[in-house]
Parts: C-alpha cells; sequence; structure tokens
C-alpha cells in the first residue's frame, strides 16, 4: 500500500522536523542512570575473576570490611537471590543451558565473571574495598577458540556436559545434493567475523532500591528492555512481578548490548535487600570490555556452486559461532538469525546450512548492532565477489544475475521466510550510478601512478527487520513475544500523551511518535509528550531491538491513534447531531460532509469527551485507546552499499576515498533521524572492517578491554558518506515502514572489505580477513609480492 | 584528609573540601551536582567529561580536583545565556542533527567551542583531526562535523 505523505504540513510524516528530545541533552539536562542519586544510596563495585577458568578455593573480605565505609561483601553464599541469570533462548529445543550464578558458585568460566560485591559509601571506597577483597583461586584449563573448543578433548567449559558444543542448528533443502552435484563450478571460501565490543559511549549502570516494608522493589537501568528486566528480577529475586518497577531513564546508546538482563542489575536489587538502602554501580569501560556481552564471533565455511554464467545452483554454509560462557538472553537465537539470512537477497533455494554452537572461556556473546544478520551479508557479499573474480564476471553482474526479482515478492526464501518487497536491482543501480562504479578504472589509474592501490567494492544486502511475529518467536524457541504496545491518551485540554513500549536510547522515538500522531490525529507536533522506559506506566513493552520500533511499536501507535479518532467521530456525530457516516475527517476535525461551519476540531472533542456531558450511547469517556499490535511478517530493507579505497602500500593504510549507500527502509517517517540511523550504523560496519577486534590470549586473558586497545573509529577515521534512497513500501503495516536502526551495520563491511580485496586484486589478493588494520594489509601485500 | 579547595565553575564560585585524589569529573558530578558532564572511559580516550579549565578544553576525567584550586571551569551547564538562550555550538548540534543518544554530546560540544576558538576557519579535515579524542557512537560523525562548522559560521559572523 502506498501512501503519500508528501502534502503532509511541517512536524508530520516524512518530515525532516528537528528532534525534540534535544535540548535536554545540549544543555546538559539529560537524566542518565549515573546522574541520578536516592537518599541514602550506596556503591557497588565487583570483584571479579582475572582468569579465565578457575575453581575458587577461598573469599576473604575481613581486610575489605575493616576499611571504613564499607557497608558489606556479598559473595554467592550471601546474596539473596533464587536463581542465576535466565535465558529466553531454546531454538530447536534441547540447547543446553548451564547454571549462571549472579555470583560466582565455585567455578569462574571467564576473565570478569564477577565473584564478590563490595557495598560502600561511595564509589570509590567500594573499588577500595574491592581490592582488599582476596579470593584464592586454582587455575582449570582454558580454551578460548571455538572451532578448538569443539575439537575431542578440548577442555571442558562446563564439566556437567561432555562437549562445549551448546546446539547444532541445521537446515538442508531436499534438493541440495543434487542441486550442488549439478554445479559447473564449486568455490570455497572461509570468513572470520571476528569477536566485538560493543561499546554504547554510556557504559552500562544501576540501581537498586529494595523497600522492606512493602517488599517493592524499584530497579534503575541502562537497558534497551526495561519489561524483560523486570520479569526476570522478579523470579530472581524471589518477588511478585506486580512489586518489581524497572525505570529506564536516558540511555546513552545500547547497539544491542543493553537488550539483555544483566547479573549486576539483579545483584543491586538483591544487595538492597540486603543492606536496606539503595545500591548503585557503574560499570567502568574496562568493566565493560568483559562484563557486557560481545557481539559476532562467527567463522564460516562456505561452498558455493554456480553455472558457468554465474548463476548460483547451491549453497553450503558450516558455520562456529563462540557463544561464549554461558547463555545470555538470547545468545543461542543470534545465530539462528544468521541461518535464515545465509542466502541473502539471492534467488537460491538449493541450500544446506549447520551452524554449531560453542562454549569457550570467554564473555557471553549476544546481540549487537545487525544481530547474526551483518555475519550473513558479510560472507555471502565476500562469497559473491570470490565468484566474480573466479568466473571473471563483474561484481555488479553476478549480484544481478542473482537477485530476486522484483516480480518475485511475496517471496520465500529457502531457510522459511517470506521477504515483504524489494527492488535489488533498482537499489544497485542508483548505487552504482551515485558513485560512478562505471568511471573507477580511469581512478585505478590515477592511483596506480601514484604508486598506490585503488579498489571498489559493493555490498547488496536484505535484512530482516521489525522483530516479531509472536507466532514466529515461540516457534523459534525465544520465549518471549514480539507484539508492541501503546497507549494514546487525550487530555481535557487538547494535549496528547503518547505511551510506547518501545525503548529509544538515540533513536528519537519521541520525535518520531509525535510526527506520526501530528498525521493522524491532528494534534500538533509540539503538543505531544512520549512516554516511554518506565514499567510503571506501561502494561508492557518488548523494547528497542532489531529495527523493530517503528514497523512494531510504530503501527501500535497508529492503530491506537486510529481507534482515537473514530471514537472523535461517534462523539462528533452524536454532538453535531448527524450519522457517523456523514462524518469526514479533516486531518484535524470531524466535519459534516461539505459542511465545515458544522465540525468539531480533535481538541474540543477530547474536551467533550473528557467533561462527559454527552456521550453517545455505549461510549466510555475520555478519548483514549490501548494497541497491543503483532505484526503479521516481519519486514525486510535492504540496500546496495558502493566503497572505494586507497591502500598506501608502505603503511597498509586503508584510505577511504568515498562511501555511497542506498537504502530501501520503505516509508520514511523522518528523513533526518534515518540518515542519521545510517551514518552511524555504517561507521560501527566501518569500524569491524578496519579496526575493531576484541582478542583473547590463549590463556583466557582479554587483551582489548579499553578504548586504547580496542579502536572504535574517531571523525578522523572515517569518511563524509554520500546517502540516497528508493523505497517499496512494506505490505506488512499500514504505514508502509521497515525498519533502519541496523542497515549500515549489515551492508557496510563486505563494501570496504571488498573494495580492499579489489584494490589488491592485481597482486593476486583473493581475500582478507577482518579488521583491516595497517599491519595485516601491509602483511598482506607483503606476502602476495613474495 | 580532605584539601580545601575554592573553584569557579561557570562564574559561581564553589568552596569545597574534597580528597586530593577525587577527579575533577566527580567533583563536579558528585558535589556539585553538575551532571551534564559525563565520563565513557577509564583510558582519557574518549572525551566525553570534556570540560574548560581556564578556558582550555581538558579531560575532567584526568584532572584531580584539587588542580584546579583558583582556577575558573566552565562545563555544558555553562554554555547557554541566562535567559536560556542556546550557545551557537548547542543550536547547531540540534539544527544539523549532532547528537542522536546524547550521551558523547556536552564533552563534544566542549571540545568543538574549543576547535572554533583557535582555529575559526577549520576545513572539515581539520574539524575531523581535531575532533579524534572524541568518540561518539551513535552518529558516525557526519553531522557533528557539519554542526561544528555551522555553529564556527554563526559565530564568526556574529
Amino acid at each position: 500500500m502506498a501512501v503519500d505523505y508528501t502534502t503532509q504540513a511541517a512536524g508530520g510524516i516524512g518530515d525532516a522536523v528537528l528532534r525534540k528530545e534535544d535540548r535536554k541533552f545540549v544543555t546538559g539536562e539529560g537524566r542518565y542512570v549515573d546522574d541520578l542519586k536516592l537518599p541514602g544510596m550506596l556503591h557497588a563495585a565487583f570483584v571479579r575473576s582475572p582468569f579465565g577458568h578457575a575453581r575458587i578455593t577461598s573469599i576473604d573480605a575481613a581486610a575489605a570490611l575493616a576499611l571504613p565505609g564499607v557497608h558489606a561483601v556479598l559473595t554467592h553464599e550471601s546474596l539473596p537471590v533464587e536463581t542465576g541469570v535466565l535465558s529466553a533462548s531454546n531454538p530447536g529445543g534441547d540447547v543446553r543451558h548451564p547454571e549462571q550464578a549472579i555470583l560466582v558458585k565455585e567455578i569462574a568460566r571467564y576473565v570478569g565473571e564477577p565473584v564478590a560485591m563490595v557495598i560502600a559509601d561511595d564509589r570509590y571506597l567500594a573499588r577500595d574495598g574491592a581490592d582488599l577483597v582476596h579470593v584464592e583461586y586454582d587455575p582449570l584449563p582454558v580454551v578460548v577458540d571455538a572451532e578448538k573448543a569443539l575439537e575431542a578433548g578440548a577442555p571442558l567449559v562446563h564439566a556437567e556436559y561432555d562437549s562445549n558444543l551448546v546446539k547444532t542448528l541445521e537446515h538442508h533443502t531436499d534438493g541440495f545434493d543434487d542441486a550442488m552435484a549439478k554445479a559447473s563450478k564449486v568455490i570455497k571460501l572461509r570468513v572470520d567475523n571476528q569477536r566485538l565490543t560493543p561499546s554504547a559511549m554510556e557504559t552500562r549502570g544501576c540501581i537498586g532500591d529494595w523497600q522492606d516494608a512493602t517488599g517493592e522493589v524499584t530497579l534503575y537501568t541502562s537497558t534497551q528492555v526495561a519489561h524483560f528486566v523486570r520479569t526476570f528480577v522478579s523470579i530472581v529475586c524471589g518477588t511478585s512481578e506486580a512489586k518489581v518497577r524497572v525505570v529506564t531513564p536516558d540511555v546513552g546508546g545500547g547497539f544491542g548490548a543493553k537488550l539483555n538482563t544483566y547479573r549486576e542489575e539483579f545483584a543491586v536489587c538483591a544487595a538492597s535487600h540486603a543492606v536496606g538502602r539503595p545500591v548503585k554501580w557503574i560499570e567502568d569501560r574496562t568493566e565493560a570490555g568483559v562484563a557486557t556481552i560481545h557481539g559476532r564471533a562467527q567463522v564460516q565455511y562456505y561452498e558455493v556452486g554456480v553455472t558457468d554464467e554465474g548463476k548460483i545452483v547451491a549453497l553450503k554454509f558450516d558455520a562456529i559461532q563462540n557463544n561464549g560462557a554461558y547463555n545470555m538472553l538470547l545468545t543461542p537465537s543470534i545465530s539462528h538469525l544468521t541461518l535464515f539470512m545465509v542466502p541473502g537477497l539471492y534467488d537460491i533455494q538449493d541450500i544446506s546450512i549447520r551452524i554449531r554452537q560453542a562454549f569457550t572461556n570467554t564473555t557471553p556473546t549476544d546481540a549487537y548492532r545487525g544481530a547474526g544478520r551483518p555475519e550473513a551479508t558479510h560472507g555471502i557479499e565476500r562469497l559473491m565477489d570470490a565468484i566474480a573474480d573466479e568466473l571473471g564476471i563483474d561484481a555488479a553482474e553476478i549480484r544481478r544475475r542473482n537477485f530476486i526479482k522484483p516480480e518475485q515478492f511475496p517471496y520465500s526464501s529457502a531457510t522459511g521466510l517470506i521477504y515483504d518487497s524489494g527492488s535489488y536491482d533498482e537499489n544497485l543501480d542508483a548505487a552504482l550510478e551515485l558513485s560512478d562504479y562505471a568511471g573507477f578504472e580511469a581512478r585505478r589509474a590515477e592511483s596506480e601512478a601514484k604508486g598506490k592501490y585503488r579498489g571498489i567494492g559493493l555490498s547488496t544486502y536484505v535484512e530482516v527487520c521489525g522483530l516479531a511475529p509472536s507466532a514466529v518467536t515461540a516457534a523459534l524457541g525465544i520465549g518471549a513475544p514480539g507484539w508492541e504496545h501503546s497507549t494514546v491518551r487525550l487530555h481535557p485540554t487538547g494535549k496528547a500523551t503518547v505511551i510506547t513500549g518501545t525503548s529509544p536510547h538515540g533513536q528519537g522515538h519521541a520525535t518520531s511518535w509525535s510526527q506520526i500522531t501530528q498525521t493522524e490525529l491532528g494534534i500538533p507536533f509540539e503538543d505531544v509528550e512520549v512516554i516511554h522506559g518506565d514499567t510503571a506506566f506501561q502494561p508492557y513493552g518488548l523494547g528497542t531491538y532489531g529495527s523493530r520500533s517503528l514497523a512494531v511499536g510504530g503501527i501500535a501507535l497508529y492503530r491506537s491513534l486510529g481507534k482515537v479518532r473514530e471514537k472523535a467521530r461517534e462523539l462528533a456525530a452524536h454532538l453535531l447531531e448527524c450519522s457517523v457516516d456523514d462524518m469526514e475527517w479533516t486531518g484535524t476535525a470531524w466535519q459534516v460532509k461539505g459542511s465545515p461551519d458544522r465540525s468539531k476540531t480533535i481538541q474540543e472533542l477530547a474536551y467533550a469527551g473528557w467533561t462527559s456531558a454527552s456521550l453517545p450511547e455505549g461510549i466510555e469517556p475520555v478519548l483514549e485507546a490501548t494497541t497491543f499490535h503483532d505484526p503479521p511478517n516481519f519486514t525486510f530493507p535492504s540496500g546496495t552499499h558502493v566503497c572505494e579505497v586507497e591502500i598506501d602500500p608502505d603503511t597498509g593504510r586503508i584510505e577511504i576515498l568515498k562511501y555511497t549507500a542506498v537504502d530501501d527502509c520503505g516509508n520514511v517517517i523522518n528523513p533526518l533521524i534515518v540518515d542519521g540511523q545510517v551514518h552511524g550504523g555504517i561507521i560501527q560496519g566501518l569500524g569491524q572492517a578496519l579496526f575493531e577486534e576484541t582478542v583473547y590470549a590463549e590463556d583466557g586473558q582479554m587483551l582489548t578491554p579499553t578504548f586504547v586497545e580496542y579502536l572504535v573509529p574517531s571523525a578522523a577515521d572515517v569518511p563524509e558518506m554520500t546517502l540516497s534512497r528508493t523505497t517499496t513500501p512494506s505490505p506488512s503495516n499500514p504505514l508502509g515502514v521497515k525498519g533502519i536502526g541496523e542497515a549500515g551495520t549489515i551492508g557496510a563491511s563486505a563494501a570496504i572489505v571488498n573494495a580492499a580485496v579489489d584494490a589488491l586484486s592485481g597482486l593476486g589478493v583473493r581475500h582478507i580477513e577482518m579488521p583491516m588494520q595497517p599491519a595485516r594489509i601491509w602483511n598482506v601485500i607483503q606476502e602476495a609480492k613474495s | 584528609m580532605g584539601e580545601t579547595i575554592t573553584v569557579t565553575v561557570n562564574g559561581t564560585a564553589h568552596t569545597a573540601e574534597v580528597e586530593p585524589r577525587t577527579l575533577l569529573v566527580h567533583f563536579l558530578r558528585e558535589q556539585l551536582n553538575l551532571t551534564g558532564t559525563h565520563i565513557g572511559c577509564d583510558t582519557s580516550t574518549c572525551g566525553c567529561c570534556t570540560v574548560h579549565v581556564d578556558g582550555d578544553a581538558v579531560l575532567s576525567c584526568s584532572t584531580l580536583a584539587i588542580q584546579c584550586d583558583g582556577r575558573e571551569v566552565r562545563t555544558v551547564e555553562g554554555l547557554q545565556s541566562e535567559d536560556g538562550t542556546l550557545h551557537p555550538i548547542q543550536q547547531a548540534f540540534h539544527e544539523n542533527h549532532g547528537l542522536q543518544c546524547g550521551y558523547c554530546t556536552p564533552g563534544m560540544m566542549m571540545a568543538a567551542v574549543g576547535i572554533i576558538e583557535q582555529q575559526p576557519n577549520a576545513t572539515d579535515d581539520e574539524i575531523r583531526a581535531a575532533l579524534e579524542g572524541n568518540l561518539c557512537r551513535c552518529t558516525g560523525y557526519q553531522n557533528i562535523v557539519a554542526s561544528i562548522r555551522a555553529a564556527a559560521d554563526q559565530m564568526a559572523r556574529s
């Protein structure tokens, strides 16, 4: 369904309106967790395992407890909790879920695992106290590499299992073997999608406030999923869910890392219960490197069968996913998302997939921007270039020959998804044009004349967003639904409050939701207030992740606005003494058809609904409506990214000369916000391609815990980007929207690596692993030359 | 064990007792309740805590409060005029969508004001080079650079 919003007034759908969130942030009035102070609040610091795998033989807290200002030292034995950390993920059933105690019980399984918790008057004293807790460890054998972890005889991360295998995910189509046998060529490729540290600028942090008299607990926490946290706090801490309130103040970025429920969130609640005062914990950056989930960490083996013309006839994907030492909220489901997207946007119906997940002595992995989908996209986009290279076909042409065509939508993928809409040729054409792909060889020659290597790389992607239809999440073994909540409430003064179950942390929902409200209900943008992230205000909310907020939460809002508008229509008809069928909506008022002098504005109707002096029969007072929207399908944004690089052979440094992105996220509510999401997403993908890697030594030590070793891109490292859009509205929702939060990250890394491989192709280079730091590129060049 | 210091912050003199080890950022946040200055790392790498001391942009996580005795500190709370008019850098970040989650924004703006004062005609590349010590994970920097350029132009005109 195409919706034309080009004629909307300023502040409505489609307008690049400036964000209403901004003022508090630019004046320093944002309120993040660490900005909050509660009366009597104490501070927590954690003692963490310095070993990747070790048995704890003793914990001596005497010196810490003797320090003035230290109130308590809590360990597994003394922390009042009922269970360990819970996971909501069991894809295919039979996933191994070992116990993950809130504080280590006997055996620590990764560096940074919390062993004890020190509660003190301030954060300095808490840290001092933590340094005085003496823990004796008996080191055990360590395995950090997932492939090695699955070899016979590998050290066992969890001794109760006979191997480190968490789960094997498989998907094979019947015709695969025949199809592969008929291929005229089989091409193989190994791709290592390295481990990453999400690195939101605000680390995690939380305050637990347990009221002894009532048994109520309030948890202030930097999260993307307040309601998940509430549900799990009630179970872990052994209290009624009705007594738990989770408040999400301003959140300084999440990128999936705050789509989780963490030990520290349970621990501050339990500690507050134990000491009888509020307890705050703020993660420091070095802690964040080990205590917050990591992303990616997947090694992939591709085998693709092709015809002489470059048409893919069969695809085999065998991967090993490093889950880390435990399963967090969604860990086993992340590589399941990879499974779904293995074929990408190519028409490949014969497929064989196996993904083996492994426990290792490392920090658990889980959702990081893209969550399983960047892994699939990066791999197949590297593979497409390998095919193009092998067959001597242009990289754009090989993709074109394999694209799903517009007339094939809705398209049933070999992995069981129904792609909603898309026009992949259109994305590709626009990106080739904008990047002057045709003129590239002349530019390559210019660089060669300067003694430099120049390359151009493509990445064409589709992603699965709008997580998710609840029946599907259940079928995928995720123990949570995928719907979203909204409430729209009109006040006597005609202003509106929107309560949303989404949980923005930079995405600008207050702005976008106000735009939707203005367009659909005629309440001016500035008269709309958006409330989110407080379980006391919402029936339930599933939160913000998986590019779902607009496609699910935005549609929940759209439907509530429609309900309010229809109720207002009945009220207007009643007050104007005519039939409901005779009313027409002007955009801001209901009027009798053809009689502008007989009308009621939405504000007048809000007042009349509140006074309730005269209501139509069967209509309750107040213009308010609530919706729980469960989407009928996912959405499938797509795009083409083109990157042009120049490599200095003397230093190995890659300079990005030009970056072009054409994205199709369906209809757009606010182009400013969409572009901002694309910019940020691309630079996170660029970070993976060029700089970022979370590294463990073989003995389990974490070598990259801070921004000194873990290289997040700075402004000086990244290019100006050129963006454009195509639009194929999603038929799955009435706004035709798809989602854009992860697209940039999903599209970027392959475009950059493909450009670098192209630049060095003249030397015979066929593949480069990420991150492409200068030393790696320099070595690749030396090896190629020798 | 406390030391008495007097620090002028955003034009107001504050006399307070601090531990010698107290970092300026904790003094501002915990004792003066100026929570606009944020902490993003422990290695002087991210720039979230950038404030001005005697007119120079410094990292308040790597400065002791006692080092600021008798000095002038300016934080994000001191950018806007008393009548509530936003400083050109604040206005520019808003108008150019130079922020998303807002966490790096105060430090980013304080660094930007320093850049504009030192290099009023900085090119985009010079702005990017000068911003190297301020990390943002949301924006990809494109709109931050545009914001700083716009603010520099505005400040040059006024």
